[in-house]
């Protein structure tokens, strides 16, 4: 390798110097196309393949350098500054603060970034250094040798002859490696068997009873107000209904949250069960059945019902059966009626489970007709 | 100030009681002018470097202020719409952070757009590594490790997006739990032994915080530094080019020109992550509110890299079976698992296999450390366009609501426009890849043979215009002529009929058959070319045309 193998002898002026998917000569990390720079005459002191940078070039490129650094030092100082100056505690402020802070940072950081570029690619040399690879490969003799240390180290140590050790030593490591495992147990805290997982998802709060020992209200999410079946009148509306004394606690919420909505009793079709309605009033559940997400837009001219998550989309006026989407399986209706007082109340719980399928969860709805309910 | 002589003593003092006790002269003898070749797609790896280290950084910073913790509290920070809602500790430290400590906005926010270079810089630098064929061997086992990180990194991104317990985050949660309990056999069991019961439950944030914080990435170190270790000892392949072989690598020394360069690179990393959590909002989690699950706002995305997997499960039909008929066993939501788990596994084992498989049909056991340019291996590169577009139709998919929204397209058509085009696209792309880099061999044989348009143009005596074109530049010479033909198996059967070992049977003619196909010339640089005088004559635009 010679000191100026990389410059290229271009045979004609117009020659263009880079043809589209071959780098042209010296390609810099910029992406910027090196004009040729003359090629100095290799000198006594230099290490070939390492070509110098023409001093007069290198002294105006450290003063760039130099002008980048110190726009780093200001920068820094200035971002210390705005961190004593600017406080927090409202997004207003937090946004002034950030922007001063964010500024600054990469301000100073880019600074520091672009000077040194400037410094590999204007005053250090331009390189073309060789290495020589060599095959990863060890050489064989030394393969023998491991080899024969290996053969001779098993045969010391006795592993190989020593039948009852090597037996015994396998069948203690075997119980060893499970603990690990055994240990993870306890993950699932409520301490029932595995096998009964799936009964909890089989049931929500909706079939329990409140502390007066009478069915669960239906109460609107967030203000927690009971819903008399008389104020609920104008047809297409929608709530988003959570259990009576649940409000707050998520996993009852994960199950149990409803979409309730008032049809004019024409609208209804043959997928609602009409008995577990109230005066033209459906509950479903709000839990998607494809991977759990809550199904929560509702578009009242076409009675659809849309999860925002993967669009499967239920008709509601006919059972919330899917018309649209990767969710498998209808929305579950819960049996709803109202209480003495004139509230609305749930009849009992869910006749399937709710939510996303799990293998255990089989053909629910074929038990639940058999147990004479519709599901 | 003069050039040194000598090492000065504030060096050498350290550095020789250091020697005199760990012995790494040596070791720096033969590695501090460790020669690093020059090419910009050589950096993309470096910026997933460069991300994690500052995910390292930032991600310290936080959890001095995060609280994992899913106990309800009342908000009483300085977010004034917020004051006084119920909500997790998780959330509210998040909040905290980003209103209460100063630049603790800018951190979460730098983590957060890191996080989303980092997963983005491997993606891109694989598909590097992939279309110049560097995962061959010697490389084999740092490309496995490269598979590795990459699903590693989804994993530490998953984990990473619940925790702050916003409405978004738990959006997220909701759909692992639901693709979780859907697995046949064991969904109930993981879901119960990762949330400890019941959905959501309140051991999950503290759970993943562990895995997000020190398992995975302690994982992640371990595995980026085997890659590093391995990168420096097989040493970095080279693109083709003059005076650079298979046994020889040319470029810059580490000290001082690489090391430089790459801080450089770490510095621009960090001015650009700092520079988009300055300038771009990302997360903003005050607006979401807290989780419940009973409420989502619309148009939920995840972070980009998991927009595949959504994708996947917006366009799967409604597939559910029940096995067994029975109403306690038996139910296989296909159009949960499928999505689920199909597109991520075919596209990561088809990674980590593809050296193996490519080696199992070209019969190549070489080592190779020049990067094949993509069009020289014509059906690697369109397999890999293939899964790009595989893998982009999913991914364009998980935003359909979006791309229905903005471009007025009835949202339901994406779907089903999607179901068509995730087996029709990558096949398209399969034909087209392979043509262009048909025509990109053409191209290059063009330009060794017929040479470079120069531009002038030069009239005969005759009256006929001609351009007169030059040889190309010797390194463009040298970089073209850098190509290689892909191996093939000897498949030729001998004198009897009967092809050689391996080859018979039903796989074996298959493996011979894609041997023939992938393997091979297909353009040869100085193949049959017709019209050769007429440009032979005119280089450098001499005289001798006249004879033509």
């Amino acid at each position: 390798m010679t000191d100026n193998e990389h410059e290229i002898e271009q045979p004609d002026d117009r020659v263009p110097r880079r043809v589209i998917g071959t780098p042209g000569p010296g390609t810099s990390m910029l992406g910027e196309v090196e004009t040729k720079t003359e090629a100095r005459p290799p000198q006594d002191d230099t290490t070939p393949g390492v070509i110098l940078q023409d001093e007069q070039k290198a002294r105006s490129a450290e003063k760039i350098v130099a002008l980048c650094f110190t726009i780093t030092f200001l920068a820094a100082v200035a971002f210390i500054i705005s961190y004593v100056v600017f406080q927090v505690g409202s997004p207003e402020a937090t946004g002034v603060s950030n922007l001063a802070l964010g500024s600054t940072l990469t301000l100073a950081v880019l600074g520091l970034a672009v000077g040194i570029v400037i410094w590999v690619r204007r005053i250090m040399p331009k390189y073309a250094l060789v290495q020589e690879r060599h095959e990863m490969a060890s050489a064989v003799a030394d393969r023998a040798v491991v080899a024969d240390t290996f053969v001779q180290g098993a045969n010391e140590s006795g592993f190989v002859k020593r039948k009852l050790l090597r037996r015994t030593l396998l069948l203690a490591a075997a119980p060893l490696g499970l603990i690990p495992l055994v240990l993870l147990r306890d993950l699932d805290n409520s301490k029932m068997t595995g096998a009964n997982f799936n009964k909890l998802l089989r049931h929500t709060v909706w079939g329990e009873k409140n502390k007066e020992g009478k069915p669960l209200r239906l109460v609107v999410e967030g203000t927690g107000q009971p819903i008399r079946a008389a104020d609920f009148n104008s047809p297409g509306g929608i709530l988003s209904i959570v259990p009576e004394g649940y409000e707050h606690d998520l996993n009852v919420l994960a199950k149990a949250t409803l979409i309730l909505i008032k049809f004019r009793p024409e609208e209804l079709k043959a997928g609602v069960n009409k008995n577990w309605t109230h005066e033209g009033i459906v509950a479903y559940s709000k839990i998607c059945t494809h991977v759990g997400c809550p199904a929560a837009l509702y578009e009242q001219t076409t009675h659809h019902i849309l999860c925002p998550c993967h669009q499967s989309t239920f008709d509601a006026a006919d059972g919330a059966k899917v018309i649209f989407g990767p969710a498998a399986r209808p929305l579950p209706q819960l049996p709803i009626s109202v209480d003495d007082q004139g509230y609305l109340v749930a009849q009992g719980d869910f006749a399937v489970p709710v939510g996303p399928s799990f293998w255990e969860r089989g053909d629910a709805e074929a038990e639940a007709r058999a147990k004479g309910g519709q599901a | 100030m003069s050039d040194l002589n000598e090492v000065p003593p504030g060096i050498a003092g350290p550095a020789n009681a250091l020697d005199a006790r760990l012995g790494g002269a040596n070791f720096f003898k033969r590695n501090l002018r460790k020669v690093f070749p020059d090419h910009w797609s050589f950096l993309l790896g470096e910026i997933a470097l460069y991300s994690f280290i500052i995910l390292l950084l930032t991600g310290t910073f936080l959890t001095f202020w995060f609280k994992p913790s899913m106990g309800e509290i009342e908000y009483a920070g300085s977010y004034a719409p917020l004051q006084g809602v119920m909500m997790s500790e998780a959330y509210a430290s998040s909040l905290e952070i980003s209103f209460d400590v100063r630049g603790g906005l800018l951190m979460r926010q730098m983590h957060h757009w890191a996080a989303l270079l980092f997963v983005a810089g491997m993606m891109v630098h694989m598909l590097r590594v992939f279309f110049t064929g560097a995962y061959r061997k010697p490389r084999e086992i740092n490309w496995i490790i490269g598979v590795l990180l990459l699903t590693l990194a989804l994993a530490e991104g998953l984990t990473g997006y619940s925790l702050p317990d916003d409405l978004l985050s738990g959006a997220g949660l909701r759909i692992t739990e639901g693709v979780a309990i859907s697995l046949p056999l064991v969904g109930t069991y993981v879901t119960f032994f990762l949330f400890g019961g019941e959905y959501p439950g309140t051991d999950v944030v503290s759970r993943f915080y562990s895995l997000h914080i020190l398992l995975i990435p302690g994982i992640l170190l371990a595995l980026i530094s085997a890659h590093m270790v391995l990168m420096w000892v097989q040493k970095h392949t080279q693109m083709p080019g003059k005076g650079r072989n298979n046994e020889n690598v040319v470029g810059a020394p580490f000290y001082p020109a690489f090391m430089a360069k790459a801080g450089a690179y770490f510095l621009f990393t960090l001015g650009v992550v700092a520079g988009l959590a300055t300038f771009t909002q990302i997360n903003p989690i005050w607006l979401f509110g807290p989780y419940t699950p009973a409420d989502i706002s619309a148009g939920s995305q995840p972070d980009w890299y998991m927009g595949f997997l959504e994708g996947a499960l917006r366009i799967m039909p409604a597939w559910e079976w029940n096995l067994f008929g029975t109403s306690h066993m038996g139910t296989l939501p296909l159009s949960v698992i499928i999505p689920a788990l199909a597109p991520l596994g075919l596209i990561m084992t088809g990674l980590a296999l593809y050296p193996f498989l490519e080696r199992w049909i070209t019969g190549d056991h070489r080592e190779h450390h020049i990067a094949e340019r993509p069009r020289n291996n014509p059906h690697r590169t369109a397999i890999g366009m293939s899964a790009i577009t595989f893998y982009g139709v999913f991914w364009l998919l998980g935003a359909n609501d979006e791309l229905s929204a903005f471009f007025h397209i009835n949202l339901n058509m994406t779907t089903y426009v999607g179901r068509v085009l995730v087996f029709v696209a990558p096949v398209l792309a399969y034909a087209i890849t392979y043509r262009i880099c048909l025509g990109l061999q053409r191209s290059d044989a063009a330009i060794l043979h017929h040479g470079v348009e120069s531009g002038v143009i030069k009239r005969l005596p005759h009256g006929e215009f001609i351009e007169v074109h030059t040889p190309p530049a010797e390194d463009i010479e040298a970089h073209i002529r850098g190509k290689e033909a892909v191996l093939t198996l000897p498949v030729a059967e001998d004198p009897a009929g009967i092809p050689p070992k391996g080859m018979r049977g039903p796989l074996g003619k298959l493996r011979a058959k894609m041997s023939k196909t992938y393997g091979g010339e297909k353009i040869p640089l100085d193949g049959d070319h017709a019209h050769d005088e007429e440009h032979a004559a005119v280089t450098s635009g001499e005289d001798k045309s006249l004879t033509h």
